[in-house]
């Protein structure tokens, strides 16, 4: 029987002025095993943890209980306490009467009952605790950053400058992201590749990064520290070493009807290709699914061509396998599709835009070599329209929710910059509200309106239509007036609303890390570790985490870079010790943990066991601890209760449940 | 049934295997049992007919730790939950000469006493070698007959498929039996409310006198020590204590079961209670169906089973059921 004692904290008023502390003192005096509690103002302040050394030492005292806030925020405190106590810091068990309790109820009897309930459990579960041993593990000093946009580019070069070995895998053929496909940047209105290219050339050059491009992870194992990741080096059919990159193959290519992804669709390209004049590595790649080589075997016109002899189109996929200390997801994000929004006319114009391709247009090595034109008949428009939130802000399901937060800041910069260049084009602009909180934001879109005469029109868009005439009429509504607008434009152009880049999914998967409804990845405190994933070792940099723009992703990226830096720079980890361990005895050695261990934890030994006399070999799981991350998939898998967890063992969690219904 | 016989005699003789698996006849002319033959002499007790529904798979567990290997004879319906227990590595494949012998449904003898016939004395027409399509029954009230198709056991009406999916030879005609949809019952349990559906399975799980059949004989039921036997747990104790605890016995079974079952309907047919104890397993197999796409537990030894294997593609607990 241990002998346990229960702290009951105030929490000031946070948990007393909902909860009954001295009821719950009182009820706890009662339950088996417990032979002191107390209360006090402030469990985790100072002298509340030396009450907790006082009882163990007079009390002669075997387990705790802390009823406190949730044990994300203490529990490592009290195990501490406990370890100078001279505890196991196993033996400290919270009961969460803050979070789960006091914060959601109002009524104070309910609240104390389920308070008592909640304690209940705790002490019934540490009845059943055992002392757990800590392990250690080694950590690999390097890091992985999975995207090669801004937010990969800088946590890349913040991690490598402390000395860290860095690789970046970027899936397409050069680093950059979507800001190398940005015009201009606001609220400086500087050139986005002007910024962009030195990071690039810097995070190339650099000694301590390698860069995968053209690249993807195909598989990632092991846990925080100790991380295997294949990567897939994709067939290139160009050998990067001899490339020069003059890229006559380009030209000469007869294959010239892909569609340019870099150009969003705007025009067409080669099939083999670099994206964009900056790319890194300057090395083009064959489109194998629009290369006429591959397709039927005739033409390597650019095997022909090539003066380096770089052109291989035997060239295979190749997986290299790289062990990271830390890995940072920078997978950045993309416009949504506008299949649900039809009322635009954008899959019926092609003068109905997206802000993306605008950029493209705007931007001197764009399809329009710079020049404002329609896409239709490449006439310069007259009358242009911004709807804002196009998908954003979205009440019903047909788009998202959230604010993409960086809409009102660039469709002020287009409006501007059209006006800027083309005084004699009207810019009229349709808003929800315009959203500016950020340094110089304000008076950025203030300048459109006041110094570039921007039409702001507060009040949505129902329809854009194409007329016969070629134009756009576009018919919305104005609030402020309270009247309907039918205005008949040249280009309409859509804020449309960015989503995290879809193969995050995959990514998300591969590392166990969380993603909420909207597939952003969730951070392991939204206010206190906005940079850090729930899953050790995994942090976050850029909009895969939510909508951000330039300023702030680099900022996060360089938050994130500095807590990967902060794991790589320590020699060993403490494993935690909570880990599975199968009872020999009752293991039918079906397998079926193994196959469900996401760790790859559990191996399975032919071994002799003594079962009660009876001397056999058997098929028994044994489980690598240093691997298992007592996630207990295993446990509730195994028919015969063979496989627990320490620290949460079948019978610590059927004891907690029969407490709470007692 | 002779030529069975004849054969495991000469793979005995032949020193292929060393025991036979099979049938003898029990106290009573329609309760064949399963039984170990060691000796050619032993067979003459072997038996198999229309009463034959015991699943023989689970014995192999024991007899893959013998010496020798086994000749087992296996209906089509039983080489599922063999290969199901060798994709869990409780059966040796090497220690197991199996034989698939032809299924022309097997019959039931409470739907017999259902139909009014008391008092059997001997059962004609259910022989592997006869049509099976009329049974003679003596009784010691007079003579009568009953159509074998109305008197099978309910698992053979919405029967798998007679094709083994294992054997190293095959013997016996079989004859198609499956007049229903396999999961008629269940859509039917589901169309109900909630309501009904506590009532009805409350009802039916009153019965049960937990005499623990039900597991002894399913070949998913396999576990070394059952968490209801072992005294690490605290669920034997919990589930003597009160009724419902006593119906969670079901529930558990049903959940350790889920994705290994492979419907076998041995539960249903050894309940001295008569509870429809299938149902349940049949509700996950549905489900796991509707979820993750058609899976026959046993069917393909390489097969990933759904409930412990993830693909990307897999439906997110929280997308709503297609």
């Amino acid at each position: 029987m241990q002998r346990i004692g229960v702290f009951v904290c105030h929490c000031g008023s946070n948990i007393a002025a909902t909860v009954d502390v001295k009821k719950v003192v009182e009820m706890m005096k009662k339950e088996p095993g417990v032979c002191h509690a107390e209360d006090y103002p402030y469990m985790c302040s100072e002298a509340g943890q030396m009450k907790i050394l006082e009882a163990v030492k007079e009390h002669h005292l075997t387990g705790v209980v802390v009823c406190s806030c949730s044990p994300r925020m203490h529990e490592a405190t009290f195990r501490k306490a406990a370890e100078r106590a001279g505890l196991n810091p196993y033996m400290v068990e919270i009961a969460n009467i803050r979070e789960h309790c006091s914060w959601i109820h109002k009524d104070m009897e309910e609240a104390t009952e389920k308070a008592v309930i909640l304690a209940r459990a705790a002490v019934a579960k540490v009845n059943l605790n055992t002392p757990l041993q800590a392990g250690e593990s080694r950590v690999t000093k390097r890091a992985l950053v999975i995207g090669g946009g801004i937010a990969g580019i800088q946590t890349a070069i913040d991690i490598a400058d402390a000395g860290y070995e860095v690789d970046i895998v970027e899936k397409t053929p050069s680093i950059g992201g979507r800001m190398s496909q940005l015009d201009k940047t606001f609220p400086t209105l500087d050139c986005s590749a002007c910024i962009l290219t030195p990071k690039m050339v810097e995070a190339a050059a650099h000694e301590k990064i390698n860069i995968y491009t053209y690249s993807e992870v195909d598989k990632v194992t092991g846990f925080v520290g100790d991380f295997t990741v294949d990567i897939r080096k994709k067939a290139r059919s160009v050998n990067s070493d001899k490339c020069t990159g003059c890229g006559v193959c380009q030209e000469k290519c007869p294959s010239k009807k892909s569609l340019n992804e870099f150009n969003r669709g705007l025009n067409t390209r080669s099939a083999i290709y670099t994206p964009f004049a900056q790319a890194i590595p300057n090395v083009p790649v064959i489109d194998r699914d629009a290369c006429i080589k591959f397709k039927t075997g005739k033409c390597g016109v650019c095997e022909k061509v090539c003066q380096a002899g770089a052109i291989d189109y035997a060239q295979q996929d190749e997986i290299i396998t790289e062990k990271y200390g830390a890995i940072v997801v920078a997978t950045g994000f993309d416009t949504i599709k506008l299949d649900n929004y039809d009322e635009y006319a954008y899959n019926q114009s092609k003068d109905v835009i997206t802000s993306l391709e605008l950029e493209r247009i705007m931007n001197a090595a764009g399809p329009t070599k710079g020049h404002l034109e329609r896409l239709s008949d490449g006439k310069a428009p007259k009358e242009m329209v911004f709807i804002q939130c196009v998908g954003s802000r979205c009440s019903d399901n047909r788009g998202k929710s959230y604010c993409s937060k960086i809409c009102c800041m660039y469709t002020a910069k287009h409006a501007m910059l059209i006006r800027d260049k083309y005084p004699d084009v009207n810019v009229t602009v349709f808003y929800i509200d315009v959203r500016t909180p950020g340094k110089n934001f304000d008076e950025f879109y203030r300048r459109a309106v006041e110094e570039y005469g921007v039409n702001y029109v507060k009040g949505q868009v129902g329809k854009v239509a194409p007329l016969p005439n070629g134009k756009l009429l576009v018919q919305g509504s104005d609030l402020l007036d309270n009247k309907q607008i039918l205005k008949e434009a040249d280009m309409v152009v859509l804020a449309t609303a960015i989503e995290p880049e879809a193969s995050v999914r995959k990514i998300a998967t591969m590392l166990t890390a969380s993603i909420d409804t909207n597939n952003f990845l969730t951070e392991a405190h939204p206010k206190l570790r906005p940079v850090e994933s729930p899953t050790a070792g995994v942090f976050l940099s850029g909009v895969c985490q939510g909508p951000k723009d330039i300023p702030e992703t680099v900022a996060q990226a360089g938050a994130a870079a500095v807590k990967a830096i902060g794991l790589l720079a320590k020699d060993k980890l403490t494993t935690n010790p909570c880990t599975a361990k199968p009872d020999e005895l009752l293991c039918n050695g079906c397998s079926q943990c193994a196959n469900v261990c996401p760790y790859g934890a559990i191996t399975y030994l032919d071994k002799e066991v003594n079962d009660h006399g009876i001397r056999e070999t058997r098929r028994i799981a044994q489980v690598n601890s240093a691997l298992c991350q007592g996630c207990g998939a295993c446990t509730v898998t195994c028919p015969s209760g063979a496989m627990d967890l320490q620290g949460f063992s079948n019978r610590q969690i059927i004891a907690e449940v029969d407490a709470i219904c007692r | 049934m002779q030529e069975l016989v004849t054969r495991a005699k000469e793979l005995l003789k032949d020193g292929t295997v060393t025991r036979v698996l099979g049938w003898k006849n029990g106290d009573l002319s329609y309760n064949p049992e399963p039984a170990f033959f060691e000796t050619e002499e032993a067979l003459s007790d072997f038996v198999y007919n229309g009463f034959c529904g015991a699943n023989l798979s689970k014995y192999m567990i024991e007899a893959s730790k013998k010496e020798g290997k086994t000749l087992v004879f296996l209906k089509p319906c039983d080489s599922y939950s063999f290969n199901q227990l060798l994709k869990e590595h409780r059966v040796d494949r090497e220690k197991a000469y199996i034989i698939g012998v032809g299924c022309k449904g097997k019959l039931d003898i409470e739907a017999i006493k259902k139909q009014g016939i008391k008092g059997i004395e001997t059962i004609k027409g259910a022989e592997m070698t006869d049509a099976c399509d009329t049974l003679e029954i003596s009784t010691i009230y007079g003579d009568k007959t009953v159509s074998y198709d109305d008197v099978m056991l309910s698992r053979c009406y919405s029967c798998k498929g007679k094709e083994h999916v294992i054997f190293d030879e095959q013997m016996l005609e079989s004859r198609d039996t499956a007049t229903k949809g396999r999961f008629d019952e269940v859509e039917a349990i589901e169309k109900m409310s909630p309501e009904e559906k506590f009532e009805f399975f409350r009802k039916e799980l009153s019965k049960c006198i937990r005499c623990n059949a039900c597991r002894n004989v399913c070949p998913a039921c396999s576990c070394r020590k059952c968490v209801f036997d072992s005294n690490k747990f605290d669920s034997a104790q919990k589930a003597n204590v009160d009724t419902f605890q006593e119906n969670m016995f079901h529930i558990i079974r049903a959940f350790h079961v889920a994705g290994r079952c492979t419907d076998c309907g041995e539960c249903s047919r050894v309940c001295p209670q008569g509870i429809p104890l299938h149902l349940f397993n049949r509700k996950f197999i549905k489900d796991i169906n509707e979820f993750y796409g058609d899976y026959v537990a046993g069917e393909d030894i390489d097969a990933e089973a759904p409930l412990t294997h993830f693909e990307f593609t897999d439906r997110e607990p929280n997308e709503e059921r297609g």
